[in-house]
């Protein structure tokens, strides 16, 4: 913490001499080493550390991809796969990188979960959340520009239909709609571009991660209970080697499941037509992007309706930015002085639904919107007639030998008869992906608002280390 | 390690909506009994004598119209592919791989010093011999059909499930219903040829195409041809590519009886290893990673232990 005071000494000659030239070795000691951290912190509380390694990893894989790609729309997708078969480990960087991005949006989400849960971006660490949700975007940015680099299916047609969201913005939306696409469509121009940016952005990110830090080592960490650090020596422990370890430990379980799917299934979270080189002629039959970005991409295909002077597709638009920029406001939206969930227990199971409610967006961004979940009843036959005296009609039927007897008896008349089916009424994906849609801004909007200023919070402890030794604490120091 | 089981628990989510966009209406694809070796865990290995007879599929029936343009023929003779032996490390130096180089005649990339065309058996470096010039020859000869590239098939089917690909291509070559064909007079006087469906609900007569067949593997819809109940027309679609592999299509060089089920389980395999040359390297690589990590997060876990022995947190 920015109070703490360093506790670094320089001993050889040459640690002393920069010591007061250039106090770096100084600022890693009082990061890293000797940092005050609170010893309640749980294994939420690695991931920090597992997402400094997921960002090593992309930026040292994806460098040595880059000096093997080539950004041209017909060479792409094979120096991919060459890279795969000839260049040597090739397959092993690229898997990792594939499967990195995966892996490094999986654990943003536990990260920001458990700044949502423990009330991480509430005074004094909102600058600490606000940096966290630049890196999170521009992490959206880099995923979507990378996705595009093999030249597959889905990394055209996904970015033609993503570039075609921002042609909804009116009157500047076409333009930075070809400012984009660097042309009239989305071409070689566009992959070259995207190229470009998707090596830039990680650079920009790591820039940010260093604010974040920054930010995070002013307050220090926040830590399970909410409530701040009174005494460094009985609530916290010098990060290294307490956190080093822990840390370390967690990092390394995570690499075991990243390891499991870089060499038993490095395809399985990717979507198999990117295997098939990019067709502008050829159309997927269903246009999905990556997991991590599923729950956004059913809130944009969740609003169906228009409002006023607003079509469709612009309130989609709207709804998909606004979920993110949603996340901006959190720190003034939360009313509550109280910061864990711990000791909210209203607000803890509106957390918990909204967890349920973002894995369920997801499963509705990959689902076709209007397909039944359940479906209320059969599906029957429709008949739809012109009898030879050119009259028009339906006739609906259950079972199919009475619809096709009338539908022979039709055509033996000299008319004109066809079955098709009438589906029947159901609860599909668009509507529950509404009503998750609803939910999730009303979490932000409504609940957490009113939340924090009529909800009662329960047992908070007065200190860390008074929550740390519970009720066998020796009374030593009584709450005064 | 409980505070790990919601994530695992997320993770299985993900694999689920991942699986949720299935094809619509095809049959799912299924593996040969037994399922592929490949695809077993830790360490499950292709079959080499499989995929060296996949290859004979390839180049005896199949590369008359597909082409594979992301393979060379150095490919086959390289660590993990079918031709590979200890004594040529150097797959250019591979006698047998030469030899299948040979047979076939290709346009030299490189014009002769008068600037003219070159034909030339291949060499172990050219790529495989495309069937046709390009792409528009392609459609021409087959219908207006492009017949797909092969090199990555296997990864361009099914949910990126190991085998997934080798399954689909196996169901795909053994799912045609050619022994349910018949065939009767049409309206236009041309022969009709159509399958009769009498399973439960579906009840019916499914019409194939001119020029399609059916299969219930393949990605489609077969509602206009179908004249039963449309609720419960049958699985699949139709596509341009004929049954190819009746029993006893190629005579395996090893002896193997060539039944359509074994040519289909060898090409798949063979597809399979097109598709990720590199994925025996992968499997022998797999286990002993896993193992190196689970020894050293045991240790981290001990010093962790150790170093917090004294804390209470």
């Amino acid at each position: 913490m920015s109070g703490h005071e360093s506790t670094y000494k320089p001993e050889t000659g040459f640690t002393k001499w920069l010591d007061s030239r250039l106090p770096i070795i100084r600022l890693a000691h009082d990061s890293f080493v000797d940092f005050p951290t609170p010893k309640n912190l749980n294994y939420w509380y690695t991931f920090g550390g597992i997402l400094a390694v997921c960002l090593a990893i992309q930026i040292i894989t994806g460098v040595v991809l880059a000096m093997h790609y080539t950004a041209d729309i017909n060479q792409a997708f094979g120096s991919v796969e060459r890279i795969m078969r000839d260049v040597p480990y090739g397959w092993l960087i690229r898997n990792i990188h594939m499967v990195g991005a995966s892996m490094f949006f999986l654990a943003v989400y536990v990260h920001m979960f458990r700044g949502l849960y423990y009330g991480s971006y509430k005074a004094p660490r909102e600058v600490l959340w606000l940096l966290g949700c630049v890196i999170y975007l521009l992490m959206m940015a880099t995923a979507f520009l990378g996705y595009m680099l093999p030249w597959g299916q889905m990394s055209l047609h996904g970015a033609n239909v993503i570039i075609n969201l921002f042609g909804a913005i009116p009157l500047v939306g076409e333009s930075i709609q070809s400012w984009l696409m660097g042309g009239p469509s989305v071409g070689n121009q566009t992959l070259q571009r995207f190229f470009s940016l998707h090596y830039l952005l990680p650079f920009m990110i790591a820039g940010v991660v260093i604010l974040h830090i920054w930010a995070l080592h002013v307050p220090g960490n926040n830590n399970p209970t909410g409530i701040e650090v009174q005494e460094t020596e009985k609530d916290t422990v010098p990060f290294h080697p307490y956190y080093t370890v822990k840390d370390g430990f967690a990092i390394v379980v995570f690499l075991i499941i990243f390891a499991a799917f870089v060499f038993y299934a490095p395809n399985v979270l990717g979507h198999a037509d990117n295997y098939i080189e990019a067709n502008p002629l050829v159309t997927p039959a269903h246009i999905v992007p990556e997991w991590y970005l599923l729950p956004f991409y059913a809130i944009l295909r969740a609003i169906t309706f228009n409002i006023g002077p607003m079509d469709a597709k612009l309130l989609g638009v709207i709804a998909m930015f606004g979920s993110i920029a949603v996340l901006f406001l959190l720190p003034w939206l939360d009313t509550s002085k109280v910061k864990s969930m711990r000791y909210r227990p209203v607000a803890k199971q509106f957390f918990m639904l909204f967890v349920v409610v973002c894995l369920l967006l997801g499963w509705c961004g990959a689902s076709n919107p209007d397909n039944a979940i359940v479906s209320m009843g059969e599906d029957k036959l429709v008949v739809n007639y012109t009898d030879a005296a050119g009259l028009e009609g339906t006739r609906v039927f259950e079972e199919y030998t009475p619809a096709a007897q009338f539908r022979d008896a039709q055509r033996d008349g000299g008319g004109v008869a066809a079955i098709a089916i009438q589906k029947a009424p159901a609860f599909t994906f668009k509507t529950l992906s509404q009503i998750l849609t609803a939910y999730y801004f009303a979490f932000f909007l409504i609940i957490l608002p009113v939340l924090g200023l009529r909800e009662r919070p329960k047992g908070e402890p007065d200190s860390i280390h008074q929550s740390v030794l519970g009720q066998d604490a020796p009374a030593a120091a009584p709450a005064e | 390690m409980k505070l790990f089981r919601p994530l695992l628990v997320g993770l299985g989510a993900i694999a689920l909506g991942l699986s949720a966009h299935a094809a619509g209406g095809a049959k799912h694809a299924h593996a040969p009994e037994g399922g592929w070796d490949f695809a077993k865990v830790p360490a499950g290995q292709l079959d080499k004598d499989s995929v060296q007879r996949g290859f004979q599929v390839y180049k005896e029936v199949c590369a008359s119209c597909h082409g594979m343009k992301l393979l060379s023929y150095r490919n086959l003779g390289e660590k993990g592919g079918p031709f590979y032996s200890d004594e040529y490390p150097n797959a250019n130096d591979n006698p047998m791989v030469k030899a299948i180089a040979a047979e076939f005649e290709i346009l030299d990339p490189n014009p002769d010093e008068n600037g003219d065309p070159v034909y030339r058996p291949a060499i172990p470096a050219d790529t495989f011999r495309e069937p046709y010039p390009n792409a528009q020859a392609a459609m021409a000869a087959n219908g207006g059909a492009m017949p797909p590239d092969l090199s990555v098939i296997t990864k361009a089917r099914g949910h990126g499930n190991e085998g997934d690909g080798a399954s689909y291509v196996y169901s795909l070559l053994t799912g045609y219903k050619d022994d349910k064909i018949k065939t009767k007079p049409g309206d236009d006087g041309l022969n009709v040829n159509y399958i009769e469906f009498n399973d439960g609900d579906k009840v019916g007569t499914l019409v194939q195409p001119t020029g399609l067949y059916y299969n219930p593997y393949f990605a489609g819809d077969t509602t206009p041809q179908w004249d039963g109940d449309p609720r419960h027309a049958p699985y699949g679609g139709f596509l341009a590519m004929a049954p190819q592999l009746p029993d006893g299509r190629v005579e395996y060089i090893d002896g193997t009886e060539a039944t359509t089920s074994q040519m289909a389980k060898d090409v798949a395999q063979f597809l399979q290893w097109a598709g990720d040359p590199k994925q025996g390297q992968r499997k022998s690589l797999a286990l002993p990673t896993m193992i190196y990590l689970v020894l050293l997060a045991i240790l981290l876990w001990f010093s962790y232990k150790r170093i917090w022995r004294d804390v209470a947190h």
